[in-house]
């Protein structure tokens, strides 16, 4: 059984070990503005939301890219950016319909969450049990993945 | 190498950005935050300098373990020359701020000088400069999602003595009245947005996740830090100070509030039955902090407060413990809604919740004494008038009517009002949620802060109601001095160091030390770490003598020396601060007088 | 069942692959029209930078790719179209038969024309060919006159001045890349790149291109002249539809497809930069020349192709563009629409800005300049035809919020 990321707002308090975390596994550093995994506040509402790519069936980063720079990992089923190949073209920044694949200035390259090859750093660091990482079937993100596939429907129109 | 290295100081005047390397000798011997920025301010400003004028500096400062994943990594603070009390003012807050000016590139800002016009400081990694601009624009760039500002509101542009600096929208560095000093440097704000990833180093990597991570374990595991705070926040206090009889009320008059339950932790967690939703929508976290305490309220939209103002409908930061004792027990308040309201607006228009609150507390009492009238104050302000406390914060913001009489304080409206002896405070500023009468050791630790009554300087509440480390009985005296001394240096090293004091609940200094030792070049044994603090606590203590302090200053208003507690527990005590002072200075290695001796600042470095 | 696809793009090469997998006993030629191995032209401006070599351009980095699928490649161009005999006839001679074709041509580059287009020195910017041609001349201090400041003309800048030419771009109309950008952040644009250094001259073109003492002088319409050692000629691009002539496929702009991205003609399929699709926010047929749209038809024709029934749900316009660094992204209706609602918020300083367009309270359209986070939520929520509700109010005071917007509006999670 392939497993996801399961990200829960509802037990996220915004601490941001995850983005730390993830900016540590790609860039040494603690960097939060690096993070492939983002917290996104709500002030309003009172809410977190953590949120980052969800590994969509679609692909339509990979399709998009066209120097061949994403691929699938056939062990978790993640897309990985390339970075050697990656020219920084950023047409997969715009083709995400999910905006979870971002354009680096300082590297010059996109980059996106690639589950760590299997061990996801935000799932290890999140100290509340928001980010974990599971069986795909459990983790709610089907919905997303069937929004993905049908992009002129959403629950917000219907 | 946790530290930038990089000083950024700023000439308000001349409206010039430099950048300086981190004085690292200094570093060796205050580590970071508190402790170093206290050398340079110290090193640079005349200790008799008027708070408010542009002679005194404003310094914004992190730790090594800001920016960290250290739990609770966060923080910040400010350190200027106070002026609610003449004395060191060192403010520390939590939210993302710290953490972003550290990911910029900067272990410090250092404002110098008071600007012509209203300015702020934008600050893009290794970019930074001073923009007028209108307020709108100002507004526009706060919206920027990217930038994390710290900014200064009505209340520190209208002088109101106890002005905060707010960042993150509701964190602020709430005390001694740091948003005063920014205000009167007609500096609005400072915003920031860090993406360097060479800014800093760890010493240590491995070490230090190892550190961090066992770290992280303890707070878990922790009844205080993994259950009660999470739940509760701080405000998990309120019914406990209560009980036992600590819990000061109207101005210290009683020591027991019967509203406390409507106001505590629990209360926030109940269904209002107006509109069937409670007061607590989350608790959220500073950058960092697996502890998560923050309170994320909502208000009643029916309530009177804000019925007319959909603007507060929304979520913000709710009350912790030493606000709602503040705007609520300490004058006879007990309407969690009005109290949210208020701190929202504390929030809004930064100023500091607890002085503002004990301060209309002490209205109250000088209402009731007929020395203050309906007409002085514009409407009748006896204790418990929800109403005229909510009017009165809103007042306080503007800089209208009684509000700016409530804004400079309680020691100088009581003076006003011919009645000193009702000021509750210490050396000017207000005390917090816990009476001296009824934790001596907390009495002791108000009258010896260097900034003034305050609960975070030695946090005798632990031992005297928690146990931690020790069980320390609340009316004892005995081993209290010696106590108080080792909680207010090892405080200190906790604010230098850029984690939050909060951990301290679970940690001892034996779970701090490994992660600074991994973060930071060179050795930091505790017995090192310990020195710093108390070199940290002396070099305070010589700045606020040479402003012109003195030992006579290291006490408690008269009410808690000779009228006894009326209720509860620790019905009849009063405060034995003649006892203890004494010891305190002799633990300290000063003199009588309350003044370091020579060996000990040969000792410390001093 | 004999599938042949005429060229070699991102829409060709995805369809190819598509097809194989789909049906695995099909016979699958792939027309390449150049001779090179399938590339992207998208990745020219980084070959022109120098950091890629010319496999960096290559759309499959796998070298074993065709054969390993089983793709035939074949070096031709083809002449014309026999639907009736479902044949393929190519200019150097010779037919392809097919069951099924795709047609994938893409564009080429739009021709001036003025008097002198035929002159040594002047050049396109196009193909892997024109790169080596231009690498090779251009050097410090090479004076380069480019006309045309549209995509193309923006994003081969870096490339040029990487080299130290000294480059000089003329513009029809008033604004730079206005078919992408509206006028404030077409400015923003011109104005970072004249603080780099290159010269921009607007409502500027010429009217003939001379050879003297071994330059070239571009005559303007007013009589002024400018001296150059190339002329770079970037004015737009149209679909390659010429060898169409005479085989009754219908034609508008492009080819006219149905939902299966089949046009007139039964068997015939056209995806990419040649297909007249529809808009998926208008209704209305358009060519869309980008990228994300010419992979999508490719797959989507090749799986009808292979006997899999799937509809193409229309597309619209967006791309993102980088000029000298200057990250720029234009999406949708972004020229607003009557009685639409818009909102932004501009930082001239610091180069940034995000034009936000709405119809009632959906997004339609965005301009950003230096705002290059998330921004694939732009796509997300315009092309979801998203109902942004309370959030509509939200972004109408601060347009940079969109993240949220789009998390809130379109996934119900705050």
């Amino acid at each position: 059984m392939q497993k996801s990321l399961h990200l829960d707002p509802n037990k996220c308090t915004g601490c941001l070990q995850c983005e730390m975390a993830c900016a540590w596994e790609n860039h040494r550093s603690f960097t939060v503005a690096k993070s492939r995994i983002k917290v996104f506040t709500f002030h309003h509402e009172g809410r977190f939301v953590p949120y980052t790519c969800t590994q969509c069936d679609e692909a339509w980063c990979m399709m998009a890219c066209p120097v061949d720079a994403i691929r699938l990992d056939p062990v978790t089923g993640a897309k990985i950016v390339l970075e050697p190949t990656c020219v920084g073209c950023k047409v997969c920044t715009i083709a995400c319909p999910f905006g979870t694949i971002n354009y680096v200035a300082q590297t010059g390259k996109v980059q996106k969450c690639d589950l760590c090859g299997g061990q996801p750093a935000c799932a290890k660091a999140c100290p509340t049990g928001a980010i974990t990482y599971v069986d795909a079937d459990w983790t709610g993100l089907g919905k997303m993945r069937q929004w993905a596939g049908k992009t002129d429907t959403n629950p917000a129109t219907v | 190498m946790a530290w930038t290295k990089n000083v950024l100081r700023v000439n308000l005047e001349a409206g010039t950005c430099t950048t300086e390397p981190l004085n690292m000798a200094w570093a060796q011997d205050y580590l970071g935050q508190r402790g170093l920025a206290t050398k340079y301010f110290v090193s640079e400003v005349d200790p008799q300098v008027d708070p408010l004028s542009p002679k005194n500096k404003l310094i914004f400062v992190t730790g090594p373990l800001t920016g960290t994943m250290a739990a609770t990594g966060g923080r910040y603070s400010v350190i200027t020359k106070g002026p609610l009390t003449g004395a060191i003012a060192c403010s520390n807050s939590g939210g993302y701020f710290g953490a972003e000016l550290k990911f910029a590139g900067w272990d410090m800002v250092i404002f110098e000088g008071a600007s012509p016009k209203p300015v702020y400081l934008l600050i893009i990694d290794d970019q930074a400069e001073l923009v007028w601009e209108t307020e709108a624009a100002l507004q526009k760039h706060h919206q920027d999602p990217q930038l994390r500002v710290a900014a200064i509101g009505r209340a520190g542009e209208q002088g109101v003595l106890y002005a905060a600096i707010v960042n993150d929208l509701h964190r602020a560095a709430g005390r001694s009245g740091v948003g005063a000093v920014m205000g009167s440097k007609n500096l609005k704000a400072v915003a920031v947005r860090g993406t360097r990833t060479d800014a800093y180093h760890l010493a240590d990597p491995e070490a230090f996740f190892k550190a961090s991570e066992a770290g992280k374990q303890v707070l878990a595991a922790h009844g205080v830090t993994g259950q009660g705070l999470p739940t509760y926040g701080t405000q998990v206090l309120m019914n406990v100070i209560n009980e036992l009889g600590a819990l000061p009320t109207r101005n210290h008059r009683d020591v027991q509030f019967e509203g406390a339950m409507a106001i505590g932790g629990e209360a926030m967690h109940e269904k209002r039955p107006t509109d069937g939703k409670a007061n607590l929508v989350t608790n959220g976290a500073c950058f960092g902090c697996t502890i998560a305490c923050g309170r994320i309220s909502r208000m009643d939209p029916g309530h009177f407060s804000v019925k007319d103002k959909p603007q507060y409908h929304g979520a913000s930061g709710g009350v912790e413990y030493e606000a709602a004792w503040a705007l609520g027990a300490a004058n006879g308040v007990s309407d969690l809604e009005a109290l949210t309201y208020a701190n929202f607006l504390c929030n809004e228009d930064g100023f500091d919740p607890i002085s503002f609150g004990a301060t209309v507390g002490a209205a109250m009492e000088l209402y009731d004494l007929g020395l203050l009238t309906k007409e002085q104050v514009g409407f009748e302000l006896p204790f418990g008038a929800t109403e005229a406390m909510v009017k009165l914060a809103e007042l306080t913001a503007r800089g209208e009517g009684f509000g700016k009489e409530i804004g400079l304080g309680s020691r100088r409206l009581c003076a006003k009002y011919g009645r000193p002896d009702l000021s509750m405070t210490v050396k000017g500023q207000e005390f917090p949620a816990y009476d001296g009468r009824g934790l001596q050791g907390m009495g002791l630790a108000y009258a010896t802060s260097n900034r003034g009554a305050c609960h975070l300087r030695g946090y005798m509440v632990s031992p005297e109601v928690l146990g931690i480390p020790v069980k320390m009985e609340p009316q004892a005296t005995e081993g209290k001095p010696a106590m108080l001394k080792a909680f207010q240096d090892l405080t200190a090293v906790v604010d230098s160091a850029g984690i939050c004091l909060f951990t301290t609940f679970a940690w001892g200094l034996s779970d701090i030390q490994p992660q600074i030792q991994a973060a930071c070049e060179g050795d930091w044994s505790e017995e090192r770490l310990l020195l710093v603090g108390e070199r940290i606590w002396n070099l305070e203590r010589q700045f606020n003598l040479a402003a012109g302090l003195t030992g006579k200053d290291d006490n408690l208003p008269p009410r808690l020396m000779k009228e006894p507690a009326k209720t509860g527990p620790q019905k009849g005590a009063v405060s034995k601060l003649d006892l203890m002072l004494p010891e305190y200075y002799q633990v300290r290695g000063w003199t009588p007088q309350g003044v370091p001796t020579p060996e000990t600042k040969a000792r410390l470095g001093v | 069942m004999r599938h042949v696809i005429i060229g070699s793009g991102p829409a060709g090469v995805v369809a190819a692959a598509t097809l194989r997998k789909a049906d695995p006993a099909a016979d699958i030629t792939l027309v390449c029209g150049e001779a090179e191995p399938p590339y992207s032209r998208m990745a020219i401006p980084y070959l022109l930078k120098g950091e890629i070599g010319e496999a960096g351009t290559h759309l499959r980095k796998d070298e074993d790719h065709y054969r390993r699928l089983r793709i035939g490649l074949v070096r031709a161009r083809a002449r014309a179209v026999d639907t009736a005999a479902r044949r393929v006839a190519l200019v150097a001679g010779g037919d392809l038969y097919y069951d099924r074709l795709l047609i994938a041509t893409g564009s080429r580059p739009s021709h001036e024309t003025i008097p002198g287009m035929d002159l040594p020195g002047v050049h396109s910017c196009w193909t892997l060919a024109d790169a080596r041609a231009l690498l090779a001349k251009a050097r410090p201090g090479t004076r380069i006159v480019q006309m045309g400041a549209g995509f193309v003309g923006c994003i081969i800048m870096e490339g040029l001045l990487s080299r130290g030419v000294d480059l000089t771009i003329l513009v029809r109309s008033g604004y730079m890349v206005r078919r992408m950008m509206n006028p404030t952040a077409s400015g923003l644009i011109r104005r970072w790149c004249e603080a780099k250094g290159v010269k921009i001259l607007t409502h500027t073109q010429p009217k003939e291109l001379r050879s003297e003492g071994g330059a070239l002088q571009v005559v303007l319409a007013d009589g002024a002249s400018l001296p150059a050692d190339l002329y770079l000629s970037v004015v737009g691009v149209d679909p390659n539809l010429d060898f169409l002539q005479g085989s009754g496929i219908a034609v508008g702009q492009g080819i006219l497809v149905d939902p299966s991205l089949q046009s007139s003609a039964p068997g015939v399929y056209a995806a990419g930069d040649v297909a007249e699709s529809v808009d998926c926010l208008t209704g209305k047929r358009q060519l869309n020349a980008i990228q994300p749209n010419a992979v999508e038809q490719g797959r989507i024709a090749a799986l009808n192709m292979a006997g899999r029934p799937v509809h193409f749900k229309g597309s619209f316009v967006f791309n993102v563009l980088t000029t000298l660094g200057l990250v720029s992204s234009s999406f949708g209706t972004w020229q607003g629409t009557p009685g639409g609602d818009s909102a932004e918020v501009l930082d001239e300083a610091r180069y940034r800005y995000v034009n936000l367009q709405f119809d009632g309270d959906r997004l339609i359209g965005a301009n950003c300049v230096g705002f290059a986070d998330h921004v694939g939520a732009f796509r997300g929520l315009i092309e979801g035809r998203v109902r942004l509700g309370v959030w509509k109010q939200r972004l109408m005071e601060d347009p940079t919020r969109v993240m949220q917007a789009y998390l809130a509006a379109a996934h119900s999670v705050a």
